[in-house]
This record gives structure tokens, sequence and C-alpha cells, in this order.
């Protein structure tokens, strides 16, 4: 791909601005979080002509931002934020992605590296047999379209009130692991004939399940209100998203939201971007599916996170609670959501696409739960596997300037074909046993793609959005166990 | 032989480009190269078929229904395809009948998932009398 040539402004040292006359056409002008090293591999993909086309969007306010982990998707770039008048604005399945409600939960231990590091191969065996994982991976929970309907609408209740987690899961889960609006009418067949087999499933590709241990604590106050609070402490990472359910939710969509570009006379730069007004029924429409399969992505996490505390109940021989295995925080990093937000004094309903971005509210925020409402909301920041990931908190920062979001991530730097070319599965096992990181994957097929070379530094990612202000850094941890799909 | 497909490389997923000596070959080599791409088409037989009708509102993006309709079939019936009879093509309608076995996993190793075809980069073209066709697949 050719390099991107087009202008960027240095605002500060973290700030790089796209001036909306670089294209007829921008409403707003871009907004790229990044350090000057990283600007230039983001150059690289073509990925900032994505933020310039996001920009064209009707209704957008403010600037269309990427966070520092950008990396190239379809339409909107991942690692893409933007937020739409919802009076005149519109929504686009491209700006919240294929896998909906893909995101992250983090539960905690009171365990401690030395008790985990003897009995790690053991544990990793338990969570492979007991989480199912991988392509295809059918799940344990057998429903009917009579349950998976009320699945889609209750979202991580739906888990709970069967036994699978706890009431108190849902308080520290984003939109308490339910999205209102959710409309199981407004969702295909086919949608839910890919959903119904795939519920309580990680998945493959860059989803996965990790034992993590905390390295690094840099603010103990907020640590320990998380309950994170010691060096040493095992956490758990599950990362998975809306499976087939969610890609067919999109696919769906994006061919109403094609109707509705010529329908509503919207002219776009690239088809991927294919949108409805937010007020026009094709854009409630929409809302309503992505809801159903944003709550899908919640029962996912819900049950992974119960079979997660059962696998080590089992190998530790203690209940959960005797673990201490809370949940930290279950955060969204493909969604998008009608919240209010002040721009330029003025208080707005505003439609936030996070297409791999996180939100990120700050401390007294409304939504953000009571436990953590003096220190903001948890933002959980997975690196690649194998490296380290991040938590952090949302910021007033990140509520005045980004529409409260921030980065999610490590973002791609090479392609899955270029990933596989320069390592093999099994050299990526065996990089990963070197470093005492034991891994059980289902596929090496898809090991190789995901190996560290193919991402960023999460740790520069990090210390960008830290230094912009758009969060704070709390923790940093580094994997003990992987679990690939 | 010209070549039927080529897989094309592509920052965060997968490309396929097809070729075909008329838009209903095309068709079918595109689904063929999904499928090289999801197994080893070599471990496919052809133990059941099933017939397809497709529909869009034109040829680009029957195209992407088309594949989107195969995925569909993979994700929810499980079945494996390693042949496509494309029995009638119109600019916006398909009908096929599609060969080839359920899922196996003592004989076949699934390379990737294939979650959906995009309509990202997406170009049907004509070079001279070879149809070619352009597609990034999610992955």
């Amino acid at each position: 791909m050719a390099r991107w040539q087009g202008q960027l402004i240095k605002i500060d040292d973290y700030r790089w601005k796209i001036p909306e006359n670089y294209k007829t056409g921008m409403r707003v002008p871009g907004l790229i979080y990044a350090n000057q090293e990283m600007l230039e591999s983001i150059r690289e993909e073509q990925t900032p002509e994505q933020v310039v086309n996001v920009a064209f969007l009707p209704g957008i306010i403010g600037f269309s931002f990427a966070m520092p982990d950008i990396h190239w998707g379809y339409g909107f770039p991942i690692g893409g934020v933007a937020a739409m008048d919802i009076e005149d604005g519109v929504i686009s399945p491209g700006g919240v992605g294929y896998d909906i409600n893909c995101g992250v939960r983090l539960l905690r231990t009171s365990l401690s590296e030395t008790e985990v590091q003897p009995r790690i191969n053991q544990l990793i065996n338990e969570l492979f047999l007991s989480v199912p994982s991988g392509l295809g991976s059918a799940g344990k929970i057998k429903i009917s379209q009579k349950e998976m309907n009320q699945l889609i609408v209750e979202g991580a209740y739906w888990a709970v009130k069967r036994g699978l987690g706890f009431e108190e899961d849902l308080d520290v889960t984003e939109e308490g692991g339910c999205l209102a609006g959710a409309d199981p009418d407004k969702i295909s067949d086919k949608a839910i004939k890919r959903g119904m087999p795939q519920a309580g499933t990680l998945g493959s590709g860059n989803h996965f399940l990790e034992i993590q241990v905390v390295k690094e604590i840099f603010d103990p106050h907020v640590a320990s209100i998380m309950g994170i609070t010691e060096i040493g402490q095992i956490l758990v990472l599950i990362h998975t998203g809306s499976r087939g359910f969610g890609h067919q939710v999109c696919t769906d969509y994006l061919r109403v939201m094609e109707g509705a570009v010529s329908k509503y006379g919207i002219k776009l730069p690239d088809r991927q971007l294919a949108c409805a007004p937010i007020k026009a029924k094709e854009g409630q429409d929409y809302l309503a599916a992505m809801a159903c399969a944003a709550n899908y992505a919640w029962v996912n996490r819900q049950c992974i996170a119960h079979w997660v505390r059962e696998s080590f109940a089992k190998i530790f021989g203690k209940s959960p609670a005797e673990l201490g295995m809370k949940q930290i925080y279950d955060v969204a990093h493909n969604i998008a959501k009608v919240e209010e937000h002040t721009t330029d004094g003025r208080k707005l309903k505003v439609c936030v696409h996070r297409k791999g971005a996180t939100r990120a509210f700050p401390a007294g925020h409304k939504d953000v739960p009571k436990s953590y409402k003096e220190i903001g909301q948890p933002v959980l920041v997975p690196g690649d596997m194998g490296r380290c990931s991040f938590v952090a908190v949302g910021t007033q920062k990140a509520m005045d300037e980004s529409f409260g979001s921030t980065c999610h991530g490590a973002g791609r730097v090479l392609s899955r074909g270029a990933a596989k070319r320069s390592m093999k599965g099994r050299d990526v096992v065996q990089d990963l046993e070197s470093r005492g990181i034991t891994i059980k994957a289902g596929s090496f097929h898809s090991l190789a793609e995901e190996a560290s070379q193919a991402y960023k530094d999460v740790t520069e990612v990090i210390e960008v959005v830290e230094q912009a202000g758009i969060s704070k850094k709390v923790a940093m941890v580094v994997p003990m166990g992987v679990i690939k799909g | 032989m010209k070549r039927a497909f080529e897989i094309i490389d592509h920052v965060a997923d997968v490309g396929i480009i097809a070729y075909g000596t008329d838009a209903r070959e095309l068709f079918s080599n595109a689904a063929l190269a999904m499928f090289s791409l999801i197994t080893e088409l070599e471990s496919v037989e052809e133990k059941l078929h099933l017939d397809l009708e497709v529909s869009s509102e034109d040829r680009d993006s029957l195209l992407v229904e088309w594949l989107n309709e195969l995925i569909y079939l993979f994700d929810v019936k499980h079945i494996l395809f390693n042949r496509f009879d494309i029995e009638s093509l119109t600019h916006n309608e398909l009908k096929a009948t599609c060969y080839g076995e359920n899922f196996d996993p003592m004989k076949h190793t699934i390379k990737i998932g294939v979650k959906a075809a995009t309509y990202h980069m997406l170009r049907l073209d004509k070079d001279g009398d070879r149809y070619k066709a352009q597609i990034i697949l999610d992955i």
C-alpha cells in the first residue's frame, strides 16, 4: 500500500491534526493521538485516509478521532472514534465493526504467582477443557430459539440468572452487561442460527484467555480500589466478542445501509462507511440489532468468567469466593452508544462510535459504577499475546476532548500473511515458553498470525494516551498462561 | 490452464482475486478461493450437494452475498464445499448447486475462520475476455 502523504499538523507531542481543508467534503478535522515514531507506521497503511473518510459522515461533531493503536479497518479505522449528533447525524455499522462488542473482562484473584506457577499447566489444561474455544467451537450451553431471543435482550443477566456468575458482576460491567433497546425482531433468522450454537464460546482469531501476573502498580490507591494490591497477584483476562452472531448482524445491516445511503442521498467516500440517519428507521433498527449483539457478547464473557472461576476452584480446591475471584470490570471495544456530552458549552445527545476504542469516563460520572465513582471507569487495554497489558482509568480530559474515549489495545502492524511468513505457529509456542508463558491453542495456523511481532507495543500506546491525558495508567500485567482459540 | 484464483495479503485480513472466462466461472472460482483459505480443498470429497439461490441489488453486491451465504452454511451447517456449479447468473440473481461434505475434525483441518465477505476494495473487472474479481474477507 502506498504511504499516506497528507498533511498532519502537530498540536503537541501526542496530538496530530488533519485539517478540515485536506479534502472537500470533510465536515470536521481529523485528530490522531500518536507520538512522532508511531506516525511513520500509521502513514504506511493509508490509515489516516480512513480518518479523513469518517470526517465526511453527516452529523459528526468535533473531530474524527484516531487512538494511538489505530490500524486499518473496514470503513472506519480500528482505533477510530466518532460522535454524531443524534438529531442530524448518522449511524454506521462500519463504525462498530463486525465483531460487535468485542471486549475484555478482567477478574482478580487473591492468588500469587508463586502459588499458581507450580500448577499452571494443570490450570491451563483445565481452562482449555472448560472454556469452548477455537474455530467453529460449539458451546456448552444448549439454547432454544426462544431462549436465544431472551438472551439477546437480557444480556449478562441472562447468564447470571442461570447461575453463571453473580449479580455483583453486572455492577462492574459496562451498561450492566445489557444495552437497552435490544429488539429480536430486528435480527435475521440467519444471525439467530449462527448465534445459537456459539453462545458461551471464546472463538478464534485474536480472542484469548490469559492468566496474568501484576508486574507494576503505578497508582497504588486507585489499584487498591480495584482490588489490585500486590505485585505478583494473579488476574485473568477474557477477550472475546459476539462471534458469528455479531458478524451476521453487521453483514445484514451493511446491506440495509447500502439501501439507506441512496434513499437518503448520503455521499460517501467508501462503500464500507454505509450508514443511515440515526433517527431514520434503518438507523433505529441497526441500533436495536446492535444492542442484541452487544448483549450476546456480554453473555459470552459472563459464561466464560464463570467457567474460569470453576476451573480455578477445581485446581486449587477452594471456592471462587475463597480465591477472591471478583470481577474488576468488563468493557466493550466495538460499540456505538447514545450518550450525553458537552461540546462548546452545549449539552448534546450524541451517538459515539467506538471501533477498537474504549469508553473512558471520569470519576464522578453517573455511568461509572458506585465502587469506582471516586477513581473513574476502569479501562482495560490488552496487549498482544505474550507481551503485557494495562489497567487504566478514564479522565475528565477524555470527557472534554475525545467523547470519553481512549485506546483499546496494541494495534496490528503486520498483516496476518506477513506474520505467518515471518514466524510459524510452533515457533510462537517455543518463544512464549522460553519466556515462561504456557500456551494452549486450538490451532497452530492462527497462532502465528497473533505473534507479538504482528502488533505495536502496547506500552507505547498507553504512554501516548497517558501523556495526552485521556486516561491514566494504574497497573501493568504480564501473561503467565494463554489460551488461544 | 490459467490460474483460477490467487490469495492476496491485506493488513488486517486476507483477500482473494478470482478469474473466470465468464461471470459464472468467476463466481465459482471466488467461492473456491475462499474455501481454499478455510481448508485443504483436496481433503474435501463430494458427498452432498445443496441448491442455493442468492439475490442482491447489483453484480458487485451479489458476489459479496454469494460468499456470505457460503460462510453462513459453513458456520451453521458445517459444510465444506469444493465445487460450485453456477446454473444461472443475472446481474442480481444467482442459482447454484454446491458440492462438498460435512466438516469432520478427524479428516479436515480448518486453517482460518472466514467470518464475512466485505465491500472493501471490492472490484469486478473484465480484462479482455477474462473476468476478474477482488474481494477482501474478514477473518
